[in-house]
């Protein structure tokens, strides 16, 4: 039980965190705006979450220009999907365990 | 409690990752009115053939031109009424029409309809008019497939049943205004109502 408890990860222990690496787990990549619409949150809400995420190495930051507008969009890094997995399995665990 | 909570994450994962990669906006009724379209559009395909004797598939002849032009206008038509009921659809849920799930939809839909497309006028060009119908039918259910895995799951079904009754159509060289208007415009009309009552109707 404490083994599967372990891989219940911090970092996804809040509702926008959780849906941010949803949407990046089943999307190649994801720009800001489409993400921000698909939660429902705010500017600074979301970029604080994915500031949390970007610093457990959990998803990658891509900034480039599109003419002059500058365009930012996320991926999942392959550790952030091994984690988000892991949490996923944990989840499953606990739930079949407490039946 | 915590069995609650966690039941609760599992929910939202899904729904995130539905909601992200699955356009859902697709009414029913679209599917109604574009089984409609095509009924009335066999109706007028049969008034043609009967009224524009002879009718062979040849740009100068009248009324291959018109069977041409129903064609493309219910085509056409079904498409707008799509978009259009889509629109109003993702309007009601809150969400926007034209998501990075909706481009994929419409991408995977048409690659197997333009292969189709160009199969079919490339018989036209070598005189295999005959099996253009079952063609049709065979490369929309093939699109439909391709499109399920971006929107409602159900759309499979509906690509399926156009996949076999195109197959059986091949048996039935000739037959081809029959089996268009059973696949586009019988087939339409059933799905459409089914989906319409089993998903617009709940959201309202």
């Amino acid at each position: 039980m404490k083994n599967v408890i372990s891989h219940i990860s911090k970092a996804f222990d809040h509702r926008i965190r959780l849906g941010i690496m949803s949407v990046l787990m089943v999307n190649d990549s994801m720009e800001f705006t489409p993400l921000k619409e698909l939660l429902d949150v705010t500017d600074g809400n979301l970029a604080s979450h994915i500031k949390a995420l970007e610093q457990e190495n959990y998803i990658s930051v891509t900034k480039q220009f599109i003419g002059k507008k500058p365009n930012t969009s996320y991926a999942a890094t392959s550790e952030g999907k091994l984690a988000f997995e892991q949490h996923l399995n944990a989840l499953e665990q606990l739930i079949r365990q407490s039946r | 409690m915590e069995e609650a909570n966690y039941v609760k994450q599992l929910t939202e994962i899904r729904t995130m990752m539905d909601r992200s990669s699955r356009f859902v906006s697709l009414s029913g009724l679209s599917g109604v009115l574009a089984g409609i379209y095509s009924v009335i559009g066999a109706f007028g395909v049969k008034y043609t053939m009967v009224h524009f004797r002879p009718v062979y598939a040849d740009l100068s002849n009248t009324g291959f031109r018109i069977i041409l032009s129903i064609a493309f206008a219910v085509m056409g038509l079904s498409f707008l009424t799509a978009v259009i009921l889509s629109v109003y659809k993702a309007g009601k849920r809150g969400e926007k029409t034209w998501n990075s799930a909706a481009r994929r939809l419409i991408i995977n839909f048409c690659i197997p309809m333009i292969a189709g497309g160009v199969v079919c006028l490339s018989m036209i060009q070598h005189s295999l008019y005959g099996l253009i119908a079952p063609f049709t039918l065979i490369f929309y259910g093939l699109a439909l497939l391709n499109a399920s895995k971006y929107t409602l799951e159900t759309v499979r079904y509906l690509g399926l049943f156009f996949l076999v009754l195109g197959l059986i159509s091949t048996q039935f060289l000739g037959k081809g205004l029959l089996f268009w208007t059973i696949g586009f415009g019988g087939f339409h009309i059933f799905y459409g109502t089914f989906m319409y009552f089993k998903f617009d109707r709940q959201a309202k």
